[in-house]
């Protein structure tokens, strides 16, 4: 059994590693403040997908992981990802019900709250950060939510097999 | 394993209940954010997650990496040829100006004797590959492939071949993570190449600004003026350009100019950036090989003759320190 939930888990596992390198993978300058909120997508979909085991505890990890590789003060993301996480575990079966169009509107009220929080700590802590790159990663993490969606639906159909 | 009902059953028996569990890493994420922005007790913990993160970057480089060899090995032998007769020239440019900097080198310190001053400080360099860029578009932060094994600190001076790039803010064991001048966290004491008059650069934010925040209306400024690190605080060698001032705006009404400058290093374009290390005795200066062909990385030796006068900051800042020292 425990094997089984081993060779189920590295899927997940890599998904959300590949999630972390796309978020330091090196862009363009111009597209830098698009760049979708990769590792917040990817666990908002483990989150409602298996709530039981991928929960506040990994995305706390995932985000202090997260705070070194960018820089920002620890604790940043692992906060901002743990209130977002929270949330879709808390309604995931609600959030499992939602038709495509509303999910995705759910997902975009989900990532303007993880950059809010994000904004607000850089704020009290007087890091300047200009305001038009606010919107750039909710809306193209918002557009790129179906697909994501259609390919870790595939990632776990294979891990169930 | 506890016997669970369904297979999603992950040890959750064990863990206190999901409100609960949020409001404890809430808690202990409010509690990093305060130590982390009060002090920096956290650097073991930030070292040794970011071994972890080592190996991701190394991953995210590789194609680059792999795409810069391929070119190099791939390149037809005319390009070679061609580039080969250009670096030749641009050697022997670069030594015909090394030949008069030796000289002057020689006759400032004989000088230096004369008057008795402190020796002259010399630097050491070693070239240093950028791995990877901040995703994050509030920080200007690179990560070097340097770390301490490379005896890299905390505070280094980073410079690329026009000018100043940043300084090291977190040295970890093989890569460190250096703050560019333009981070709007950062300032640095630089002076006026023309008349020395020191002031305080400021990041902006953006790659091809500095800000000069405290200049007065009356003071002798123009827009061509280079700006060159002053070497006040301590953390960076004087001498070294950092910007070349690009407008000045006299407003009547405002205690201060607002002056901007651009950058000398391409911030957003290097790939290769310099660490220094200062050495105190003249003979320890040592060029790593690779930076040898580098006029900028030898022909800068730097005095500092007046004792650092802590009126100047080069750290990352708060924003509301500083002040003019005019």
């Amino acid at each position: 059994m425990s094997e089984r939930r081993v060779s189920r888990n590295v899927p997940i596992i890599l998904s959300i590693v590949i999630a972390l390198m796309l978020a330091i993978a090196p862009l363009p300058g111009w597209a830098e403040p698009y760049r979708p909120d990769w590792v917040a997508l990817t666990l908002i979909y483990w989150a409602m997908t298996l709530p039981q085991t991928y929960s506040v505890g990994s995305a706390w990890l995932v985000g202090l992981i997260l705070d070194v590789a960018q820089g920002t003060l620890l604790g940043q993301h692992a906060l901002a990802l743990c209130l977002v996480i929270y949330i879709t575990v808390k309604f995931h079966l609600q959030f499992r019900q939602f038709p495509l169009l509303q999910l995705s509107a759910t997902v975009f009220a989900l990532l303007a709250l993880h950059q809010f929080i994000l904004f607000w700590i850089n704020g009290v802590v007087g890091v300047n950060s200009p305001a038009e790159t606010y919107w750039g990663p909710v809306i193209s993490s918002t557009l790129i939510w179906p697909l994501l969606t259609m390919f870790l639906a595939g990632f776990h159909q294979r891990a169930r097999r | 394993m506890a016997a669970s009902k369904s297979d999603n059953q992950f040890g959750s028996p064990f863990l206190p209940s999901l409100g609960l569990r949020f409001l404890l890493l809430a808690g202990l994420s409010i509690l990093l954010l305060i130590i982390d922005h009060r002090d920096n007790h956290l650097d073991a913990a930030r070292k040794a997650i970011g071994a972890t993160v080592y190996p991701l970057r190394v991953i995210v480089d590789a194609p680059v990496s792999t795409w810069r060899w391929l070119t190099d090995t791939t390149a037809s032998r005319n390009d070679l040829q061609l580039e080969n007769s250009r670096l030749k020239t641009e050697r022997l440019l670069t030594l015909a100006r090394l030949q008069r900097y030796s000289a002057l080198e020689a006759e400032n310190a004989r000088l230096r004797d004369m008057l008795e001053a402190r020796a002259t400080v010399r630097e050491q360099v070693r070239v240093a590959e950028i791995l990877s860029v901040s995703s994050d578009p509030f920080r200007h932060l690179i990560v070097l492939d340097k770390g301490t094994v490379d005896n890299v600190y905390d505070g280094q001076a980073v410079i690329d071949a026009n000018g100043i790039v940043g300084q090291v803010i977190e040295a970890g064991v093989l890569s460190s993570q250096s703050m560019l001048i333009s981070d709007p966290g950062h300032a640095l004491p630089v002076e006026v190449n023309r008349n020395g008059l020191r002031t305080i650069a400021r990041g902006t934010g953006e790659f091809d600004s500095l800000d000069l925040p405290f200049l007065p209306n009356n003071a002798d400024i123009e827009p061509g003026d280079l700006l060159v690190s002053s070497g006040r605080g301590g953390t960076f060698p004087a001498g070294y350009p950092v910007a070349v001032v690009e407008s000045v705006t006299r407003i009547p009404q405002e205690p201060f100019a607002s002056v901007s400058a651009r950058p000398s290093a391409a911030l957003n374009q290097v790939r290769e950036v310099m660490l220094i290390w200062l050495a105190d005795e003249p003979d320890e200066l040592e060029v790593d090989a690779d930076a040898a062909d580098d006029e900028e990385a030898t022909d800068a030796a730097t005095s500092e003759t007046e004792a650092e006068i802590g009126d100047a900051i080069a750290a990352p800042v708060e924003n509301d320190s500083g002040e003019s020292d005019e």
